[in-house]
């Protein structure tokens, strides 16, 4: 097996591998903490369907985030809703035969990899120019924006710059995925663009992308608004109590 | 007036550029160890407190999701950093909810993350300090856990709680605050936050009972510790004597005579307030809560009802249950507890109390939400209760209603400043300066309609703005509270 060949199969395992087990880790650690008192930030919902929905209603609009800043809003979903789109058309180098729906949105892959960018530097401007946000951010911060903006690019690039022989890639993925490795295309700029990837893959249970399970975790979007005992709602005999304050009353 | 200057009202709201440290001189008063002791706490910053502190901490995020999910979710989007009515009102870059959050953060990567144990200048993570911890001192008493940048964080990162996190843990290693702690104290020992005692409790609502007969010629009773009475009121102990919250008490007191309802407050349970949430300490929180339920079982009540109290409303409807409860032993047919404009607003809906609007008009009024009822509550069975439901019975009682900005009010209400353990005059700067939010946008009804008073359902925001409103060039008695105007306008006698 050629050398790049090896160096990669063994970079994704591994990146597969912290990203998967990293993620499993935290959701697990989330998911096992308890949440002792209700507080949900009102007004809120007072039944789960309605908890459901207003969880729909952030993950796929951002709900708060309009509310609460326009700005950060339109590059924040433009950058996340362009990634969503490149994303499932990635979806071609992992599946055979290639799903229909992916299929059909391949045209928009572009679209959306541009709008990718222009959130990014929208996102990135912001954190340079408004004294607020450049206060608060870190060197991470920055360095986060940098990477996705290279992915971006450099994925960009491949479809302007160099054109990389895609079947043989695919062959190199669905080879990594089957145990059948098969060599992968030498490509300075698909190398670079798959170790921004990987990279971003080892990072993400480390950093600030655990927002992205975490926000289903959040107590106060997640709990249902009925902590009194009410007629109906919730009797007077039935309350939420953590385990360990349970403890207390013994 | 003071050694501060108070800011400007604009005639539209400004976010004001950065400028660091400006209130890091800002502090209050350290608990005494007579104050920390009563509590469980160390009388002073223990030995090994860097090490006490960071156990704290590794406990805390495991017995609290929302620390947990709180402490990693956050992007830095900078949503948040113009919402917070502290910063608003200071510019000091550390009153921005997400600058206080990292506060707590940074030292939290340190010791818990991957990223802040081998890469800490790459994340900003540090080692907690007596730099950082003074910085926690001073600006964690500079959040009123008012709950506004939970609205508007994309994760609903709620910074009061991990303010109450940081204080707990400060409070753990022998660093407490003074009013906070000698008060929860006063209610251990005597049963409520002012240390009314009971011969001066009942004196006091004797003289009210007085007045009330001198004002309308009719017996209205003001019963304590009445064994057998329907309904147990409890609310905050301001109510026995402050302006004008008293005149909220005599409100309730009238609004249940003519009910008709047997109702009884208790010495034992003399005060609605639960400052143990302010300082983060369930513990604490819910020994306090307790002697409502030792209170409801000795006096063989049906129900609980309680006063205009903001943050006690939140304790009382989110984590009575919780903390006290089982309520099993109380009349199915209520929630326990209920809010005393639940019970006024469904007596007026009934057609059981007559009001007489023109009786307050004297007064153009508007109403301020007071944050844990607008952020951290609920009244009636619908979201948003809180807001309609106080409205209603505003309008039912006046003539003459306006409300605020709709971007000032309901659950994007400014916190009047004095919220959270705040209300102390060795923090009247940042009281004052962080009442100027709401001063602005009452400004603009005050000049729009000709506002000329402010209802409230808070004992804490009365307050407040009794003591800041004349900073902003406002009178110190255009602050009434709700029940005053149910008080100006019933009609007595009317039912039996």
């Amino acid at each position: 097996m050629p050398f790049w060949t090896i160096v990669y199969a063994l970079l994704f395992y591994t990146a597969t591998a912290l990203l998967v087990g990293g993620l499993a880790y935290k959701i697990r650690q989330y998911a096992k903490t308890p949440a002792p008192l209700k507080i949900p930030t009102t007004p809120a919902p007072v039944t789960r369907q309605g908890v459901v929905l207003r969880m729909f209603r952030e993950v796929a609009f951002f709900e708060s985030l309009f509310r609460s800043n326009k700005w950060i809003w339109v590059f924040g979903y433009l950058f996340h809703f362009g990634m969503f789109l490149v994303l499932a058309r990635h979806l071609r180098y992992f599946t055979n035969p290639v799903w229909t729906w992916v299929d059909l949105i391949q045209p928009f892959g572009l679209y959306a990899a541009f709008a990718m960018v222009a959130g990014l530097a929208g996102l990135w401007a912001r954190r340079v120019l408004v004294d607020r946000v450049r206060y608060i951010s870190a060197l991470s911060d920055h360095l986060m924006l940098a990477l996705l903006m290279a992915i971006a690019l450099t994925g960009l690039g491949m479809d302007y710059i160099t054109h990389t022989d895609i079947v043989a890639l695919k062959a190199f993925f669905l080879g990594l995925m089957y145990f059948n490795w098969q060599p992968i295309p030498e490509d300075p700029l698909l190398l670079v663009h798959l170790g921004l990837v990987a990279t971003l893959m080892i990072i993400f249970p480390v950093s600030k992308l655990l927002h992205a399970p975490g926000v289903f975790f959040s107590p106060t979007r997640n709990q249902v608004d009925n902590p009194r005992a009410e007629p109906g709602l919730r009797a007077h005999d039935s309350r939420h109590i953590a385990p360990w304050a349970a403890e207390l009353e013994k | 007036m003071a050694d501060f200057e108070t800011p400007e009202l604009k005639e539209y709201p400004v976010i004001p550029l950065i400028h660091e440290g400006v209130m890091a001189h800002s502090k209050p008063f350290i608990a005494k160890e007579q104050f920390q002791e009563p509590l469980g706490f160390p009388g002073e910053l223990v030995d090994n407190w860097q090490q006490v502190a960071y156990d704290k901490m590794e406990e805390l995020t495991g017995k609290y999701r929302s620390l947990a999910v709180f402490l990693d979710s956050c992007v830095k989007c900078g949503a948040c950093t113009d919402k917070c009515h502290y910063y608003l009102g200071t510019s000091d870059p550390k009153n921005m909810p997400v600058a206080r959050q990292d506060l707590f953060r940074k030292v939290y990567r340190r010791k818990f993350t991957f990223a802040g144990k081998y890469f800490p200048k790459l994340v900003g993570a540090v080692d907690l300090t007596r730099e950082v911890l003074d910085d926690w001192y001073s600006y964690f008493h500079q959040c009123s856990q008012c709950r506004r940048c939970s609205v508007y964080c994309p994760y609903g990162i709620d910074t009061a709680e991990i303010s109450m996190a940081a204080r707990e843990v400060m409070d753990t290693i022998g660093v407490g605050q003074k009013y906070c702690n000698e008060i929860i104290g006063k209610v251990f020992k005597i049963g409520n936050n002012l240390g009314l005692p009971e011969p001066a409790l009942a004196n006091t609502l004797e003289g009210l009972e007085e007045d009330i007969e001198d004002e309308t010629g009719v017996k209205v009773r003001l019963p304590l510790d009445e064994k057998g009475a329907d309904v147990l009121v409890v609310t905050p102990s301001a109510d026995f004597f402050a302006e004008p919250h008293v005149d909220g008490l005599m409100g309730y007191a009238k609004v249940f005579h003519e009910a008709g309802l047997s109702w009884t407050l208790s010495s034992h349970a003399s005060e609605a307030a639960n400052f143990g949430m302010f300082i983060g300490s369930y513990e604490n929180m819910r020994k306090l809560s307790l002697r409502v339920r030792e209170a409801a079982l000795d006096l063989g009540v049906k129900r609980i009802i309680f006063g205009e109290c903001g943050h006690a409303w939140r304790v009382a409807y989110s984590f009575l249950n919780t903390l006290a409860g089982p309520f099993d032993f109380l009349d199915p047919n209520y929630p326990v507890p209920q809010h005393i404009l639940e019970f006024t607003h469904d007596l007026i809906q009934r057609g059981g109390i007559t009001l007489d609007k023109s009786a307050n008009d004297d007064m153009r009024l508007t109403f301020h939400d007071s944050c844990n009822i607008a952020r951290a509550s609920r009244m009636g069975s619908k979201p948003g209760g809180q807001f309609t439901i106080p409205r209603e019975v505003i309008k039912a009682s006046c003539n003459h209603f306006f409300d605020m900005p709709q971007d000032t009010i309901h659950d994007a209400t400014y916190c009047c400043g004095g919220g959270g353990g705040l209300l102390t005059d060795d923090l009247m700067e940042i009281r004052v300066k962080g009442a100027m939010p709401r001063m602005e946008a009452l400004k603009h009804v005050v000049e729009e309609h000709g506002v000329t008073h402010m209802a409230a359902i808070c004992a804490i925001c009365k307050s407040q703005f009794a003591k800041v409103m004349p900073y902003y060039g406002f009178q110190m008695d255009s602050i009434v509270s709700v029940h005053q105007l149910v008080s100006n306008a019933i009609v007595m006698g009317n039912k039996q």
